[in-house]
């Protein structure tokens, strides 16, 4: 044919390890792409054999299928995913119930084990004030999660749909959110948390969380935006619109899955991101204030006894870059499987 | 809009197309039962009337000043009959395209008509365009972009379904998907495969599946086939008219190319920079075209014959399309005729049978906007 290269299922598949019967359907892919597309298309005999296996391994054979659907058959199959969501799982589950696997009071400190190293009973070691580097480890995931996730989701959130329909109806609302996204941007993000969180009282993770998404969401609004007006001006859009398609069915059905993947990657990067954001503020000394537990609070007390105690600094480090990463991993899968071309 | 009509310009530039029976409807109820009405064949379904869309040149940031308007399609009229193909050729630019936007619907009209059935749907809304979307359908020029390409076959084509509930039942959707794939030549195993797995051909089948789902009367075709190669090009040509004969459709068929659109339409119109320069049957128009433009674009056509290309009398335009921002006064192929004259900068030549062909019933006495029509027959010529 003489529009694409013949589709390269070896390449569209390559890692990820798809299944023998997903790979059958590949190889029949590829066979339709190469022959002739006579009025009988191609119909091989190996084309309906393939075909049923492929259903098969999926839904029921004859189930209409759909990009959900079909998104979650394939994340389920790729180990990076699979990896990934069960690091934040437990991430969760630490975060809800950090009793489940640490028994010890994160408050509970003995100066006089101060920059111990690992100890029976205390695995990590201890910190600056002789508190239980793992206990605080596990602890501080709480905070940390919970501002990434809830900051995260609100960004994306409020970004996301206020980008769209600004990128959608364009006129003055456009113009005019345009501005405002300007003006965000224009705000230093550490000075800005300085003023504002400093007249904030309480000692609790919102007002943080509220502060990032506030600073956070014209970021992804202007991406949102802008992806909405490139996936507005193609065709098919304005087929939906020559059948009659309502706005939101237009919006829902098909400009949102076209311009998701950006606000997706941008988004798990932004969120390794926030919850260094905490971490920040909180060394600072105007987020998360001690007593409370948090990653940030815990690589900021150590960080001037990293010659002496470099395990007290690393080991919450490393925690945080475990789950930026694992944040940033089931984007990454989550928008692969959300393009069927990469399928 | 600014100045649709100049001094000494005539309001209506295509004095003799038929009659628009308008329909008598008060509310919305008769609206769309008058739109689901039969029209016998030969009957004009669609009639186009002083069709304007000016798209305007806006300058300024804060306060947008109009400072002009590009006249992508000013003041065009014809009809087109139940069961017809009518080819609409002209070169990029011309405004072919915006005719589809605005018969679909997808523009607003900056001034002019368009009946659908005695009713004007450029100023429908609501449940009455719905129902004239039922009936009027599309099949876009680039089969890459016209397929959502993260919806599955079966969700593009059962997509009009969705929308128009009362076309079919929910639980006979996904059986109507398949016979429409059959219909249109695909294997109907393919309902749960996605665009890029097609090739361009077989994407273009799927656009026409789509635009059959609702078992449209009209089917707007935006150069349907510019974006495939030759040997699928006939393919998709021939499934258009075997689904015309048996869907009994009307097509208005856009396109640049112009052999194409001689096998396939029954009459043809050329447009230029925003008008229809002659409209005529394909006998008329392709062996004895009126208007310089037309002689000049088929003197254009390649033949395959050697020896007939020898002596055959190629005329070469000078000159570049004007702007259709600021488009010559009076005729608008002035600038590049070679018949032109005083007359033509001062008086816009009507879209009308030349004064010296009505009287004959030979071919030429077709519809001309040209003050110095006359047959030259250049396809032929030796």
């Amino acid at each position: 044919m003489p529009e694409q290269p013949p589709y390269d299922s070896e390449g569209a598949v390559a890692g990820t390890g798809m299944g023998g019967a997903m790979d059958l359907a590949a190889s029949e892919a590829t066979t339709l792409e190469r022959a002739p597309g006579g009025p009988e298309g191609p119909q091989g005999p190996e084309g309906p054999g393939g075909r049923e296996d492929a259903e098969g391994a999926g839904p029921a054979a004859g189930r209409p299928r759909s990009l959900w659907s079909d998104a979650w058959r394939d994340l389920r199959r790729n180990p990076v995913f699979v990896v990934s969501a069960l690091v934040i799982l437990f991430l969760v589950v630490i975060a809800v119930w950090p009793s489940l696997i640490a028994s010890g009071n994160p408050l509970t400190c003995d100066l006089a084990r101060a920059q111990d190293g690992p100890a029976p009973g205390h695995p990590f070691g201890f910190d600056g004030q002789g508190c239980d580097v793992y206990t605080r480890t596990v602890y501080g995931a709480r905070a940390s999660v919970t501002v990434g996730v809830c900051a995260t989701l609100g960004v994306a959130l409020l970004g996301s749909v206020l980008g769209g329909l600004a990128g959608f109806f364009g006129g003055t609302w456009d113009g005019f959110l345009s501005r405002i996204t300007d003006i965000f941007f224009a705000i230093p993000v550490v000075l800005g948390g300085l003023v504002l969180l400093s007249v904030v009282p309480g000692n609790t993770v919102w007002p943080v969380v509220g502060f990032i998404v506030l600073l956070g969401w014209p970021q992804i609004s202007r991406i949102a935006r802008g992806s909405v007006i490139t996936a507005k001006q193609h065709d098919y859009v304005q087929a939906a619109r020559a059948l009659g398609a309502s706005n939101s069915r237009i919006l829902l059905r098909h400009i949102a899955p076209n311009a998701v993947a950006p606000v997706i990657v941008v988004a798990t990067i932004a969120l390794g991101t926030y919850i260094a954001l905490e971490a920040t503020l909180s060394y600072l000394g105007v987020g998360l204030k001690p007593p409370s537990v948090s990653w940030g609070i815990d690589i900021s007390a150590a960080s001037p006894y990293i010659r002496n105690a470099p395990h007290a600094l690393l080991w919450p480090a490393g925690a945080l870059a475990i789950t930026v990463l694992a944040f940033i991993m089931l984007g990454d899968a989550v928008r692969d499987a959300l393009d069927p071309k990469l399928r | 809009m600014a100045d649709t009509t100049k001094a000494g310009e005539p309001t209506d530039a295509t004095p003799n197309v038929s009659d628009v029976r308008v329909a008598e409807v008060k509310s919305e109820e008769q609206a769309v039962a008058a739109l689901d009405e039969h029209v016998d064949r030969g009957e004009p379904i669609l009639q186009v009337r002083n069709l304007v869309k000016h798209f305007p040149l806006t300058q300024g940031i804060l306060i947008k000043r109009q400072i002009g308007a590009v006249k992508a399609v000013d003041g065009i009229s014809f009809d087109l009959y139940q069961g017809e193909t009518l080819g609409i050729v002209g070169e990029s630019g011309c405004g072919k395209s915006t005719v589809a936007k605005l018969l679909m619907n997808l523009e607003r009209a900056t001034a002019g008509e368009i009946f659908y059935k005695g009713q004007d749907i450029t100023k429908l809304s609501g449940r009455a365009l719905k129902a004239v979307r039922r009936n009027i359908q599309m099949i876009f020029q680039d089969p890459y972009t016209s397929l959502n390409p993260r919806m599955t076959v079966g969700d593009i084509i059962g997509e009009p379904f969705d929308i128009h509930p009362e076309v079919a039942p929910k639980g006979d959707r996904r059986r109507r998907v398949k016979e429409l794939l059959d219909v249109v030549g695909l294997n109907p195993e393919y309902i749960n495969r996605y665009p890029h797995q097609f090739s361009g051909g077989q994407r273009q089948r799927i656009g026409i599946a789509r635009g059959l789902a609702l078992n449209p009367e009209v089917i707007i075709c935006d150069e349907p086939v510019s974006a495939l190669d030759v040997s699928v090009q006939a393919q998709v040509i021939n499934l258009m008219e075997r689904l015309q004969d048996e869907f009994n459709l009307s097509y208005i068929f856009i396109a640049h190319d112009l052999s194409i659109v001689r096998h396939i339409s029954d009459r043809v119109g050329v447009m230029y920079l925003g008008r229809m320069a002659e409209i005529g049957t394909d006998e008329q128009i392709y062996d004895h075209p009126t208007h310089p433009y037309t002689q000049a674009l088929l003197s254009a056509v390649p033949v395959p014959d050697p020896d007939a290309r020898e002596h055959r009398d190629r005329i070469i335009l000078t000159g570049d399309v004007p702007s259709p921002a600021n488009p010559p006064s009076g005729c608008r192929f002035r600038t590049r005729c070679w018949k032109a004259q005083d007359k033509c900068a001062e008086e816009t030549p009507l879209l009308a049978i030349p004064e010296r062909f009505k009287s004959s019933d030979s071919p030429a006495a077709h519809e001309s906007a040209c003050h110095f029509a006359e047959e030259k027959d250049v396809v032929h010529a030796a």
